[in-house]
């Protein structure tokens, strides 16, 4: 990036190859230049620049980090088509001893009590563990040691993190929320993927929703379909860590799909036997290491069916109630 | 003796991560001491004392709580010097958002929190702008898509910042900042001398020095007037 050219051309041409250049300026309360930054930099009066917050010189690095950061955003990301992870110790300074390799397109299910840790393994794959957390476990990124930066740039984190909490401070309508998502990760035409993460959204919602709701007035199953969808289509984290996906009105098995079909790794903190059950592997945590890893056996997918079987019909049933139905048949 | 500064704005967590991070710190065999300033009250010395980490707390009372923190920063640190502390952090809250409270060839950390507002990155000046570390809390509230959001507006506003995200109460976070404080490995001898980021909010006018009256005739100094007939 020549800093000069940037610095010297008229801002309006900037913008043309940068749009997201008036961002920086819009986000810190300032007016965009009307003739070049350089010029706008040098005419700032001395209560502008006490106002600015920052010394200019500070001011042009950002606003040149700002735009390396997302020019390379708007670039595609790198494929990353395995994780591994070794194993360290578990609380008790025990060895964990396991070499785990999870290719894109797979689950794995953490199993364990609470408590047992595995909030822990999630976070280390997050951090990208190098052997320097409290589990020594260490993480590697398509068979190389992951780059330490990514520990600190959200915007170019491997990992997104789909939380129990589905709760939402913002006043805004499902459509804005995803639309404002959208633009804070630099989606190339927002408002076709807003329109098909609310679309899909509902597919997994066991009662349909609007665009137009407000998502402060989504039940906790339309808001957990939304926030799925949302991972699927707009996190370019190809890592999805997930802590537990309750059994709130909404189709797991379609929510799973979606995710995987846009090959991504799934690692899902579960109780709850469909899910652990449609995962490939489940790791079994106790004293804060990896005790065990179990493969889905064929006999438990035979088990799966006839638990998807019992769910279909519970959510059934789920449906019924709410449409005031009696349930002296079932 | 390394320093470190905290500050953002009231009750976005900074006790809790600064709690959470010198039990990790400590963890590693590093002893942490911490100077606490906060405007008319504060009990939270008491937390860091049932913790066993060595504080100060300093009180501005009706001065500029940023004017009170920097008359004051370089005998805090002598102290923590005789505490005999690895690190010293202070704490400070950015009670207008203007405040400034840090230094150069300082690690300077800012804690702000999800539940303020997607637009409150932009309300926030230097504290926020000119720190090496933002740490983001209270993420357990909202969903991923807003944490996303509010991450992504502190990364415009401070594109050179480390943006990390802490849980206050589960501590979730805190191993991972004790690592950015343990690998801060500048040691300090004194502060004199040293520099400020930016200024400080500046007013030298007659409200400072105690004018209570209301009126343009009341007002001298440094005083700033709304342009209120036009736009």
């Amino acid at each position: 990036m020549d800093r000069q050219l940037i610095l010297n051309k008229p801002f309006a041409e900037l913008l043309a190859e940068m749009p997201f250049a008036g961002d920086f300026f819009e986000s810190q309360g300032l007016e965009a230049p009307t003739a070049s930054v350089k010029d706008f930099i040098d005419n700032l009066t001395d209560t502008q620049l006490e106002d600015m917050g920052i010394e200019p010189a500070e001011f042009l690095n950002n606003f040149f980090t700002f735009l390396e950061a997302v020019g390379s955003m708007t670039e595609k990301t790198s494929v990353i088509s395995s994780l591994t992870i070794t194993g360290g110790i578990n609380k008790k300074g025990e060895d964990e001893n396991f070499e785990l390799e999870i290719k894109a397109g797979e689950i794995i299910c953490i199993v364990g009590p609470t408590g047992s840790g595995k909030s822990r393994l999630l976070a280390d794959i997050e951090w990208m563990a190098m052997g320097d957390t409290p589990t020594k476990r260490r993480i590697k990124i398509n068979g190389a040691d992951p780059d330490k930066s990514w520990r600190f740039s959200p915007e170019h984190k491997p990992v997104a993190q789909l939380s129990q909490n589905m709760n939402f401070v913002m006043d805004l309508t499902a459509r804005e929320f995803v639309k404002i998502h959208a633009e804070s990760r630099f989606v190339q035409n927002p408002d076709e993927k807003v329109e098909l993460i609310i679309e899909k959204a509902n597919e997994l919602a066991g009662e349909k929703f609007d665009g137009d709701t407000p998502v402060t007035s989504l039940s906790g199953g339309q808001s957990r379909a939304l926030m799925i969808a949302d991972t699927a289509f707009l996190s370019k984290s190809p890592i999805v860590l997930i802590d537990e996906i309750e059994n709130a009105g909404i189709d797991r098995k379609k929510a799973l799909d979606l995710l995987v079909g846009e090959e991504k790794i799934v690692l899902m903190s579960t109780h709850d036997p469909i899910l652990a059950l449609m995962g490939d592997k489940r790791l079994v945590i106790k004293n804060g290491g990896v005790a065990k890893i179990i493969e889905t056996s064929a006999k438990e997918r035979e088990n799966l069916e006839q638990l998807q079987e019992l769910d279909r019909k519970l959510l059934e049933l789920r449906n019924r109630v709410r449409t005031g139905d009696v349930l002296e048949e079932i | 003796m390394r320093f470190v500064t905290v500050s953002g704005p009231p009750s976005s967590g900074k006790t809790a991560v600064i709690l959470k991070t010198v039990e990790s710190l400590r963890q590693r065999g590093l002893k942490a001491g911490v100077v606490k300033f906060d405007c008319l009250y504060t009990d939270d010395d008491k937390l860091y004392e049932q913790k066993g980490i060595p504080v100060k707390k300093g009180l501005s009372g009706a001065l500029c709580p940023d004017h009170y923190f920097v008359s004051n920063v370089s005998e805090s640190f002598e102290w923590g010097k005789k505490q005999g502390v690895d690190i010293l952090i202070s704490e400070s809250a950015g009670l207008c958002n203007r405040c400034s409270p840090h230094i150069k060839e300082i690690l300077a950390v800012c804690v702000i929190d999800n539940l303020s507002g997607i637009n409150t990155p932009k309300k926030i000046g230097p504290m926020l702008k000119s720190a090496d570390v933002v740490v983001i809390t209270k993420g357990d509230i909202v969903s991923q898509a807003e944490r996303e959001v509010f991450a992504s507006r502190v990364a415009t506003v401070n594109p050179t910042a480390s943006i990390m995200h802490v849980n206050g109460i589960t501590g979730q976070g805190a191993f991972e900042l004790s690592t950015l404080f343990a690998d801060e490995k500048t040691e300090t001898d004194t502060l004199d001398g040293k520099s400020l980021r930016f200024s400080m909010p500046s007013a030298l006018c007659s409200y400072c020095l105690g004018e209570k009256r209301i009126g343009s005739k009341y007002q001298m100094g440094n005083v700033r007037k709304m342009d209120v007939d036009n736009g």
